[in-house]
Formats: C-alpha cells, sequence, structure tokens
C-alpha cells in the first residue's frame, strides 16, 4: 500500500501543488487538507507547504499556529506520525513548539531566492534515509526569514542528538550552526528552509529534492512491513 | 473599565538583531557616525475591557506570551492606561 500523505492548505500557502506533484510522482496518495478543518483524514505524513501562511502578519507562522487544524496536527506528531514543514511551513511548526528556535530575518535583510548546497549529516532519520552522510543536495531556498537561532542550551543538546540534521554548505542567512532543516528530538518532525519539492526534476535543475520526500515514502513502508 | 494598553516587543538581549545591524550600516553611509548598538522591536497599541488595571495587564501578559511575542526570540513590556 503506497504511502498517505496529506498537505495543509493554509490561506497564503502557496507550495502545496508543488508538493501535491512531487509526492504523486514518487508514488504516495496526496490529499489536501483545508486548515480549517479540526481533525487530520487518515494519513502517514503531514505537510506544511511554503508560503505566506495569514499573510505572514505579526511573525512568520504566529497567526497559522492557531489554525483549527494546529491541533490535530499537534497530536499526530505527539502519537509518533510524521510532520514535514517546507520554509513557511517550518516556520510554522517553530511558532507552534513542535520544533526548537525560531526564523528571524536574514543577515543582511535580503530576501532569498536561490540554489543552494546542502550536507546531510545525519541520514538515520525518516527525511533523509535514502541518503547517506556527507551526501551533497542541491536544493533552492526562497525566503526572508530563514535565519534559524535557538539558545546555547538547546543547540548542544540538539548536535548531539544529530537533529541538525542538514546544514548549509555556504551560510546564506545566518542560520545558526548552519543549519538548514532540523528534526525535533524523536525524528518524527522535521523542518527545512530549502524546497525538496521543487527540486525533484531534472527539468527544474535538480532532482535531489526527491531523496527527502521519498525517504519518508520508505520509512512508512518499513513501519508497515515491520507491523505485520 | 476601558483600557489602553501599549506592548514593546524587543529582540532579546544577546540575540543578533539583523535590521538593527543594516541600519547600523546605512547610518555611516548618510554621514552619521558613531551610532552603535541599534536595536529594532515593534510597537503594539490595543484597547480592551476589563474590572481593573491589574486585570487588565494580566490579560494583556497572557496575550504576549501565546501571541503578541516569541518568547524565544524577543521580550517584552506592557503599560496600561
Amino acid at each position: 500500500m503506497s504511502a498517505r500523505v496529506g498537505v495543509i492548505l493554509f490561506p497564503g500557502s502557496n507550495c502545496e501543488l508543488d508538493c501535491r506533484r512531487s509526492f504523486d510522482a514518487l508514488g504516495a496518495e496526496v490529499e489536501m487538507i483545508w486548515h480549517g478543518d479540526v481533525a487530520l483524514p487518515d494519513v502517514d505524513l503531514v505537510v506544511l507547504p511554503g508560503g505566506f501562511a495569514h499573510g505572514d502578519y505579526l511573525r512568520t507562522g504566529a497567526l497559522a499556529r492557531f489554525s483549527p487544524i494546529m491541533d490535530a496536527v499537534a497530536a499526530h506528531a505527539a502519537g509518533g506520525g510524521l510532520v514535514l514543514g517546507i520554509c513557511n511551513g517550518f516556520q510554522i511548526l517553530c511558532e507552534a513548539g513542535l520544533l526548537p528556535g525560531a526564523l528571524k530575518k536574514n543577515v543582511g535583510l535580503k530576501f532569498l531566492c536561490k540554489w543552494t548546497e546542502l550536507r546531510v549529516d545525519n541520514a538515520d532519520t525518516p527525511f533523509t534515509n535514502r541518503a547517506h552522510a556527507g551526501r551533497r543536495l542541491r536544493i533552492p531556498i526562497n525566503h526572508f526569514e530563514g535565519n534559524w537561532y535557538v539558545d546555547d542550551e538547546t543547540l548542544r543538546s540538539m548536535k548531539e542528538n544529530g537533529q541538525i540534521v542538514l546544514r548549509y554548505t555556504s551560510n546564506p542567512n545566518g542560520s545558526l550552526d548552519d543549519a538548514a532543516g532540523i528534526s525535533n528530538a524523536t525524528f518524527n518532525v522535521f523542518g527545512l528552509m530549502p524546497h525538496p519539492e521543487r527540486a525533484c526534476d531534472l527539468l527544474l535543475g535538480s532532482e535531489d529534492g526527491a531523496l527527502i520526500l521519498g525517504s519518508t515514502l520508505d520509512h512508512v513502508a518499513s513501519d508497515a512491513r515491520a507491523a505485520v | 473599565m476601558r483600557y489602553a494598553a501599549v506592548v514593546d516587543v524587543m529582540p532579546k538581549e544577546g540575540i543578533a538583531d539583523p535590521q538593527g545591524q543594516t541600519i547600523e550600516k546605512a547610518l555611516p553611509a548618510l554621514g552619521y557616525g558613531g551610532v552603535a548598538e541599534i536595536r529594532v522591536g515593534k510597537r503594539i497599541e490595543l484597547q480592551l475591557e476589563a474590572a481593573g488595571p491589574d486585570e487588565a495587564r494580566e490579560r494583556v501578559l497572557e496575550m504576549c506570551e501565546r501571541l503578541l511575542a516569541n518568547p524565544v526570540i524577543e521580550v517584552y513590556e506592557v503599560t496600561i492606561r
């Protein structure tokens, strides 16, 4: 059975169709979920896509974390379900407290829209198992607030646990410890600023993003085998 | 009673503030030397009904914790009038 992926649509999301198309192409069953719903359908992975949810007013993700669906997303995560936040989705997960830290404005106050090179520093997660440690990925960024920050103590324990999963090889935005993608302590919630869903086809310049998205599907499949 | 509240939200001390840093670089270009330690925050004004000033403050502090500020990177100060 193929993995079931739910993509949440907030008012102001603009990457939800890219997510659907890329997961479709990888063989997942994809369903769109309205942010105003209070329950999730039966899905293995919840994706919070990029965009400008609720206009990014006040702070990025600050209002989206109170969308009715977010209680169900938190419950899904608490039960061990997979949650992936891309760009604005990453910002929402931080505001919701499902991931540590916060995203500040980029150093230099520039909106950055360009290709970046990432390094996989932990390949033993549901989001990176198709790669190997040290693997370089070419994936684009497209953000103004990607400058991840967390307090020293939390950063230390995150580094020890391998929660800084992806790092920029050339830090574009001031992000602490060159972090591009980070995970919670139980590795079922993952957020990254780069857009893997935009790098799943050589026609678009790279298919390295499929390693990230595809990893989640492999993880779901191996879970299903273990349950039999 | 109706109270007016002012909330000042600032980046936490010790946390780099990209807006402040950028302005700090721009000012010398306009001829303003010797300017340092620029920090940029935001001011939020609101009115609310409450039984007294203490209750008004209590409620606004709760709003700050939950929404108006992000305690990971920001501090806030509430003034009730």
